[in-house]
């Protein structure tokens, strides 16, 4: 009965979203597919070099080559891959260890929470794009040390907000007689409190993929992300970005690509918090 | 039937012109998909200088009629239907301004809980001043002079200087005294009080209520009690007006109201305290309690709040904690759970010391002390099924799994009189108070414990429901031979369902011993201002004891 309930209420939720809403999840299933699919439908390979550098719009090259010569339709759609790809691991993993800390710290207090939130107020004193960079020289430019180091730093906002949702969820007496009973700290984590925090938890994901995409491309744009070959939207931008003194206006697509996925997102976003904020109208 | 209209009759009784009439008033209140009736159609008179009661359950719309008399709907309602006249203002038709006007300045509204109605950033006097000042009756510094009568009126200490202080700096009872002036500071032609004493103990209480009362009648203004205490209606209202589900039941002048309700509902409400349990026979002289507290004192950092409390309570029986807030009563269940350690003395279970730290004692020791908790809405998991809710303390302390402990939730549920195949599935928010209490009973019982603390676990339910769940625990009690600690203050309660009765008074125990030798003078001082202090249902026993009071201290 519950199964037959499950999707219609679904259903109904989304036909109540506001237009902008649903122009945001047509957008974020738009890139999901673009990067699934990204090798059937892009016309040419990743890094094949196919003809002399930038060429001009053709019924060949629908957007033209970029500097080396590539296509750059084919790596437009790669670049879905690669940069939407690495910003889901990334913020996926800066959500499982900030929220985890955050939940802990919440639970147990004391010295923990001391240690734990201290470490992390360090952290978030230094700004954190220069954070990274030096993070990046340091250890250098992999694309494992990209998600990683993004994610370290990123999960200290997590940590922020798990840690402050969670505090409001412990002092509930569910949660003393949880301790009572004599419950391990897994299952008042995964069982008693991360339910509760779901709602906001969820909001953030989705603001924090913002961030997180926006720094790769960044990153990516000052040549410390992910490295050529590989194709990505930032250092698309930053290779062609001097046709744009000729009037082509080819290097702001990868540009607006960014942009529209970030716009996208954060309309789902606010369409979340709406619902779960029990606000009406 | 011959029985007069009550109307008709108080009307006549009384020649002074309607202040404030509601006709046909209807509410409604937004749901998922569109507005659903939540106020069926009620009439209100009420003249100048008149006290109206308003009593019934939660959900009778009590609170939203009181707002309606301002012309005032909370957010998600709408008033859709009716007449509400303000000494010849229809104050539904009359624009935003005209009622903004009427408000603070004729009309003023006390709410339920003072400390969460003041603006903690102001200081009170701040908050005083403010409508008088803005509706311009007076300037801030006749507002401040005029602040500490009232406040004097309102027997607040130091009157001249408690305005100065910040909300948090003074206690409740004092907080809803000086809202009640705050909202005598434009001396309105009508107030209107949400439950003003409810979230009080009762010696304050008793002083809330007489200083209400005194301040009224002074200035001769009208006023709408809400609540659902029919003790402290019975001492406040000209009138009672019993309303359930929104729509009246009935409405007749206090005295006859209490002596010859007419309608089965009301009757039914009156009804209520007359549960008492049959009395359990005394345990044998030299049996081991089941839980002995020995000599516990605690303290919250520096601060002391348990002096050498000792009781014991034997199985079947059940032991009253009672005293006021900050008496000490919770401090004592969490030592006994083990939340707090305590700095002296031990808390034996069946004859063995128990460990001070719940986290050093062994699940068995766990599972034999349970407790339910005053307000069913945080103690129960929101994101958990019922299923789930009961189901791990089974599996956990009794290690049943997948049909046995299906079979065993089940049975639990049936045991707190829950139709499993209706509810096993149900979220704690899809239940009503009084079913959600009962799962925090299952989930007690579901331990199969030995011991249970109840901490205050009918305050937050109307009378009704709270007497089913005082039956349930007493049947539970007989079938499972369960000990009890009743945490509460209601004396009601005490006597209904107590064997033993333990008063407590700033973290000391001041009397012990079985139900009757406590309540049967000569009393402890303070015990006997307790019993004083719990309101009865005759009319006339405010003035009684204020009057016996000033006799005492000339």
């Amino acid at each position: 009965m519950t199964a037959s309930i499950l999707p219609l209420s679904a259903a109904r939720g989304l036909r109540s979203a506001p237009f902008t809403a649903r122009f945001g999840m047509a957008v974020i299933a738009l890139y999901v597919a673009v990067a699934l699919c990204a090798p059937l439908i892009a016309p040419y390979g990743e890094t094949e070099i196919v003809d002399a550098e930038f060429m001009p719009w053709s019924a060949e090259y629908l957007l033209g080559t970029d500097n080396l010569g590539r296509d750059m339709l084919s790596r437009i759609i790669y670049g879905a891959r690669n940069t939407v790809g690495i910003a889901v691991a990334t913020t996926v993993l800066a959500f499982l260890a900030g929220a985890a800390l955050g939940i802990l710290a919440a639970l147990r207090g004391g010295w923990v929470d001391q240690l734990l939130s201290r470490l992390v107020d360090v952290l978030m004193a230094i700004p954190s794009l220069i954070f990274k960079l030096l993070l990046l020289t340091i250890f250098g430019t992999s694309v494992l040390s990209v998600v990683l180091i993004i994610a370290l730093v990123d999960s200290t906002r997590v940590f922020r907000l798990a840690r402050a949702v969670s505090m409001n969820i412990v002092v509930m007496d569910y949660i003393e007689a949880a301790r009572l009973r004599g419950d391990g700290t897994w299952r008042l984590i995964t069982r008693e409190i991360l339910p509760n925090a779901a709602a906001p938890l969820a909001a953030e994901f989705g603001l924090r993929f913002c961030f997180v995409f926006l720094a790769i491309s960044a990153l990516s744009f000052l040549g410390l992300g992910i490295q050529p070959p590989t194709a990505d939207w930032g250092s698309m931008v930053r290779d062609n970005a001097s046709l744009i003194s000729f009037g082509d206006i080819t290097p702001l697509i990868p540009a607006t690509a960014i942009a529209l996925l970030t716009i996208g997102v954060n309309f789902v976003v606010d369409w979340m918090l709406h619902r779960a904020s029990g606000l009406k109208d | 039937m011959n029985a007069p209209n009550p109307r008709a009759a108080t009307t006549g009784m009384c020649a002074r012109t309607a202040l404030l009439t509601i006709e046909g008033l209807t509410i409604e209140a937004r749901t998922g998909t569109g507005w659903s009736e939540i106020v069926h159609g009620v009439d209100l008179t009420l003249r100048r200088g008149e006290i109206l009661g308003l009593i019934g359950e939660s959900g009778a719309g009590k609170s939203t009629i009181g707002l309606a008399a301002m012309g005032h709907a909370r957010d998600g309602c709408r008033i859709s239907g009716g007449a509400i006249r303000f000494d010849g203002i229809e104050l539904r038709t009359a624009s935003e301004a005209t009622r903004r006007a009427l408000r603070g300045r004729r009309i003023a509204y006390v709410a339920q809980s003072a400390a969460a109605s003041f603006n903690p950033a102001h200081r009170l006097i701040d908050q005083y001043a403010e409508a008088p000042v803005l509706h311009g009756v007076m300037r801030r510094a006749e507002a401040e002079r005029d602040a500490a009568e009232l406040y004097r009126r309102m027997r607040l200490p130091n009157p001249g200087e408690i305005g100065f202080r910040y909300p948090h700096q003074v206690s409740g009872g004092q907080l809803q005294r000086a809202m009640t002036a705050m909202a005598m500071a434009c001396r309105p032609d009508l107030i209107i009080f949400d439950e003003p004493t409810t979230a009080l103990d009762v010696t304050t209480q008793i002083e809330v209520l007489s200083a209400i009362r005194d301040i009224v009648r002074r200035f001769d203004t009208a006023a709408i009690y809400i609540t659902h205490d029919l003790a402290v209606v019975a001492q406040m209202a000209d009138r009672i007006k019993v309303l359930l589900k929104g729509r009246e039941v009935e409405e007749a002048p206090t005295r006859r109201m209490l002596a010859a309700p007419r309608e089965a509902y009301t009757k039914s409400l009156w009804a209520v305290r007359s549960f008492v349990r049959a009395p359990r026979p005394a345990p044998a002289p030299r049996a081991t309690p089941v839980i002995s507290v020995e000599r516990v004192s605690a303290a919250y950092g520096r601060t002391p709040v348990l002096e050498d409390v000792s009781f014991d309570i034997h199985r079947g029986q059940t032991v009253a904690v009672v005293g006021e807030s900050g008496s000490g009563k919770s401090t004592t269940a969490r030592v006994i759970t083990g939340l707090l350690p305590p700095s002296a003395g031990a808390v034996r279970l069946d004859g063995e010391v128990l460990a001070p730290r719940h986290g050093a004692r062994p699940r068995q020791a766990l599972r034999r002390v349970q407790m339910i908790y005053q307000s069913a809405d945080t103690a129960l998991n929101p994101k958990q099924r019922i299923r789930e809710i009961l189901g791990w303390p089974v599996q956990l302390y009794c290690g049943l799994k997948g049909k046995a402990r299906e079979a065993r939730v089940r049975a639990l549920l049936e045991m707190i009189e829950l139709d499993p195949d209706r509810y096993i599935d149900r979220l704690p928010g899809e239940l009503s108070g009084g079913q959600k209490q009962r799962i925090g009973i299952a989930r007690a019982l579901a331990a199969e414990p030995d011991f249970i603390i109840c901490d205050e676990v009918t305050s937050a339910l109307d009378q009704l429901v709270a007497e089913g769940i005082l039956r349930l625990l007493d049947r539970l009690q007989r079938e499972l031979d369960l000990a009890y600690m009743f945490i509460t203050h209601d004396i009601a309660t005490v006597r209904a369902i107590a064997d033993e009765v333990v008063v407590m008074q700033a973290g000391r125990v001041v009397e012990k011993g079985p139900k009757d030798a406590v309540f049967t003078p000569p009393h402890d001082p303070y015990t006997a201002l307790l019993l004083a202090s719990v309101p009865e249902m005759d009319p006339g026993w405010l003035t009684r004891v204020l009057a016996a009071r000033d006799r005492a201290q000339p």
